[in-house]
């Protein structure tokens, strides 16, 4: 009976597995099967695109990758890196930046910037990517659009040296009495606000870009919203956007500097902050460069290192530091306290031995190393001098500190930051060292970047973990930070002699008297400690040596492919 | 039945309203709002936007905007991508997402029924002790980790064959698909496994099969009609929450692979508080999610001619 019933079970297990086996054969089959009929409705829908090595010698093009797509491509409402990148491979404003960071002309062939306007002259052969001429017109309409407030762009500001600009976007004046007039249609009047340094530079930013009336009507709100919702003036065209997919850039065969251009195609069929799969796709050769956006991080620079690939540095312009909070009540108001600090804290030691990453530099000013002054380098002219880490002296001005205070012993100290890997190692490493070297209590309060912006606007902390980057490339898109009146100056630090200095640089077109001013602002951030500078950050990549002519920039488009090459390898 | 589905589909609406209502007062309640950035906006800058959006408007007044838009099938337009709607971003990138999610959730389906029906035909021999090895490793390594690993193996299998049949990452063709969707589905597969293989076991021991067994019908009848088809059941009922879950669940592998689906659009939003695509992505993964569910109950009454559906 037992082994009846055991060789029935082994029967119909055997049965069981034959038919398991079957019926496997046909999942795998229903599996490949449902995967094309699906692959199949991905490319009726839009999908299907094939991409192609890093480098094509034989097409004259590349493929990178890049970790965000731009929300949208009006360039009147454009503010991010990734909007700045595609807009300005495939449009033109008046003026550009050369390959060394020298302006250049664009659309405009030759031009005049006097004190209280400036004449832009339009060259015959720059036309649109539907043929039609860029006429001086396309920049009245598309500045007009920037400050009129139904647009509602948030680097509006970016147009106040205008004529009218900050008035027109209060809503005190019609768009039409902005101070920009077109003369002829290859003639660009300008008038200003006020006498301006540095408009040339702000004659190649993305909000100066020419908008064609006709188009951008004819979209109905759509402007830059896709592909075909754009009209193009420069050196490339945008062959594809597939939204969180693809981004493509091809040559732009009307461009009137077309000669110049060696790259057939720029292809961007990644898109995505994984660092790791960018990393994947280097190695596999479906990439041109990594870490060229966010850089490489500590584990993937050893990969690196490993792999004996060349490493390239790029500094990339941004200043991060410590800021007190200034307003009263909280300890860091007072002026000992902040040197306290200022004198515990070594920023060579940050760099070297915490973020430990090439390309960051300690901080030093609030003006970074890159900034050009009057003649050559800012910080060459105007050298910053911090004082050197003095933990006899720090803890002698501490002692100052509690007795204006009036008191017994500190309170703990609310250190506000983000939530990035390394700032939560930097401000882990702060916590520990200003509790060894000045028995201070540092209390991390650790935010998501939205809740962090929250409080530091309404002053809920005693320091913040602060940074800021360039938006154009002059010292005072650092040196008017902490003017009483910017609504930047988030720890309300308000100093008479510092706001005199930005009033001089503002008011002055002359070089020597502009930067001294600005050196004399960079003075008092170290002497009142307004700020304790921490690191200038810089990122490290991997470039396909194949690759040339690529350029990084601190402001504009960055990386810049316009005069890319392949050379030989 | 009509009525039954009809009835089930008035809960579904009232739940996604609920879901909505929840998420639009956790929203406001999040300090902070869609418009403010690392660079402060003037005040006449920032009243334009507000304008713009209808922030200007108590937030009470926002909700009655945001439920008549709603009950018309709009989101509005997205705070991040200014000049795009909500419903292109959710046209866009749900086709995407529900293709991985297809395909993960038949690779699961199916891996798991099958492989569940043999490891509990060759119990505690070593097809079962090897299968249910990789189950207990399938269920607790994280998708995540999978991604990872499974993109570093095409990576090196390209480089060894130096032949691309799948590749690394992207969006597009029949290839890109495969590792993606396997990976996608390996956790769910590994969990109905083992679901499937106690489910079956239960069966084999219960008395009609017996029944069947004494009557003398042919082992191919009574495995497929007696055994399988009812230790199949369980599985049918939690499909419905795996669908979702693996449909919505794909932000880590859809960021891996560069994948254009809407779950980044979806974790996006939640950290630029983008308010009008935070609302669309739930509203409409809700939406989802409740359709699943009644779905499989229905499926499930077809299936076990126990279960009758009434209203």
């Amino acid at each position: 009976m037992k082994d009846a019933q055991t060789a029935q079970s082994r029967s119909t297990n055997r049965v069981a597995a034959r038919q398991l086996l079957w019926m496997g054969v046909g999942a795998v089959g229903a599996f490949v099967a449902l995967l094309f009929v699906l692959g199949w409705l991905a490319g009726k829908t839009g999908g299907g695109q094939v991409a192609g090595d890093g480098i094509d010698v034989k097409a004259g093009s590349i493929t990178i990758s890049y970790p965000f797509e731009p929300p949208q491509l009006d360039g009147t409402r454009a503010t991010d890196l990734s909007s700045s990148f595609v807009l300005g491979h495939v449009m033109e404003g008046l003026l550009r930046q050369d390959d060394h960071g020298a302006i250049a002309p664009g659309v405009a062939e030759s031009w005049q910037i006097e004190p209280t306007h400036a004449i832009f002259h339009l060259r015959t052969d720059a036309l649109w990517s539907d043929g039609k001429p860029v006429t001086a017109q396309d920049f009245v309409f598309g500045w007009r659009k920037v400050v009129d407030p139904a647009t509602a762009s948030e680097y509006a500001f970016i147009m106040y040296p205008v004529k009218n600009a900050e008035a027109i976007s209060k809503g005190e004046l019609q768009p039409e009495t902005l101070g920009v007039r077109a003369v002829d249609d290859r003639t660009v009047q300008v008038e200003f606000q006020q006498p301006i340094a540095y408009f040339d530079k702000l004659a190649t930013f993305k909000t100066y870009y020419p908008i064609r009336q006709d188009f951008y009507e004819s979209r109905a709100g759509r402007y830059g919203a896709d592909a075909a919702d754009l009209l193009y003036n420069g050196p490339f065209t945008l062959a594809r956007w597939v939204h969180g997919a693809q981004v493509r850039f091809e040559k732009n065969p009307r461009y009137w500097n077309r000669d110049t251009i060696r790259m057939n195609a720029v292809d961007i069929p990644y898109i995505t902050t994984d660092s790791a799969a960018v990393m994947n796709l280097y190695k596999d050769n479906k990439v041109a460069m990594v870490g060229a956006s966010l850089g490489l991080d500590p584990e993937q620079l050893k990969e690196v290192l490993v792999q004996r690939w060349p490493i390239e540095r790029f500094n990339e312009g941004a200043i991060f530091f410590m800021e007190f909070n200034h307003r009263d009540g909280r300890v860091t108001h007072n002026l000992h306290f902040r040197k306290a600090i200022q004198l515990a804290f070594d920023p060579g030691e940050l760099v070297n031995q915490v973020i430990k990453l090439p390309g960051y530099l300690p901080g030093q000013s609030l003006f970074p190393e890159w900034l050009r002054g009057a003649e050559g380098l800012f910080r060459q002219e105007y050298p910053a001098m911090p004082p050197k880490v003095d933990i006899a002296a720090a803890r002698a001005e501490l002692a100052l500190a509690r007795k204006e205070l009036g008191l017994e012993s500190f309170p703990p100290i609310s250190l506000l930051s983000d939530d990035r890997p390394l700032t939560v190692r930097i401000t882990e490493y702060l916590q520990a060292r200003f509790k060894e070297e000045l028995g201070l209590e540092v209390r991390i309060d650790r935010q998501i970047f939205k809740q962090r912006l929250a409080k530091m606007t309404s002053g809920e902390f005693d320091i913040v973990t602060a940074g800021w980057s360039p938006d154009f490339d002059d010292p005072m898109t650092f040196g008017d930070l902490f003017a009483s009146w910017n609504l930047n100056n988030r720890g309300r630090y308000a100093g008479a002699a510092l706001d005199r200095q930005v009033r001089i640089a503002m008011g002055s077109l002359d070089p020597k008297t502009r930067m001294d001013a600005f050196g004399k602002v960079q003075s008092i951030l170290i002497d009142e400690a307004v700020i304790v500078p921490m690191y200038e950050r810089g990122q490290v990549f991997v470039r396909n040596p194949q690759l040339q002519g690529v350029v990084r920039r601190v402001v504009g488009t960055d990386p810049d492919f316009t005069h890319a090459y392949l050379g030989p390898n | 039945m009509l009525r039954y589905i009809l009835k089930r589909l008035l809960h579904g609406l009232i739940t996604v309203w609920f879901i909505a209502t929840a998420t639009f007062i956790a929203m406001h309640a999040v300090p902070g709002d869609p418009l403010s950035g690392e660079k402060a906006m003037t005040p006449e800058i920032r009243r334009n936007l507000e304008a713009k959006y209808g922030l200007d408007k108590p937030v009470v007044e926002q909700y009655r905007i945001f439920l008549v838009n709603m009950a018309q099938g709009d989101f509005g337009i997205s705070y991040t991508q200014q000049n795009r709607e909500v419903n292109d971003i959710l046209r866009e990138g749900f086709p995407v997402s529900a293709t991985l999610g297809i395909l993960a959730i038949v690779f699961a389906a199916l891996g798991g029924v099958l492989l569940g029906a043999l490891t509990a035909t060759y119990r505690n021999r070593l097809p079962d002790v090897v299968i249910m090895f990789l189950v207990i490793l399938g269920i607790s390594v994280p998708s995540f980790v999978f991604a990872a690993l499974g993109q570093l193996a095409l990576v090196k299998i390209n480089a060894w064959t130096g032949f691309t049949l799948f590749p690394v990452a992207g969006w597009g063709t029949v290839m890109h698909m495969v590792v993606p969707s396997l990976v996608l589905g390996l956790g769910t597969m590994a969990y109905l496994t083992r679901l499937m293989r106690s489910s079956m076991l239960e069966v084999t021991n219960t008395d009609y099969v017996r029944t069947a067994r004494s009557k003398g019908l042919p082992p191919a009848r009574i495995f497929l009609k007696h055994q399988l088809r009812n230790a199949i059941l369980p599985v049918v009922t939690v499909l419905g929450p795996a669908i979702a879950a693996i449909t919505t669940g794909g932000f880590v592998v859809e960021l891996v692979f560069a994948i254009p689906g809407l779950g980044r659009y979806f974790v996006q939003a939640v950290q630029q508080l983008d308010y009008t695509v935070i609302m669309g992505t739930t509203v409409f993964y809700g939406a989802f999610l409740v359709l699943m569910v009644i779905i499989v109950d229905i499926v499930y009454g077809l299936i076990d001619p126990r279960v009758r559906l009434k209203a």
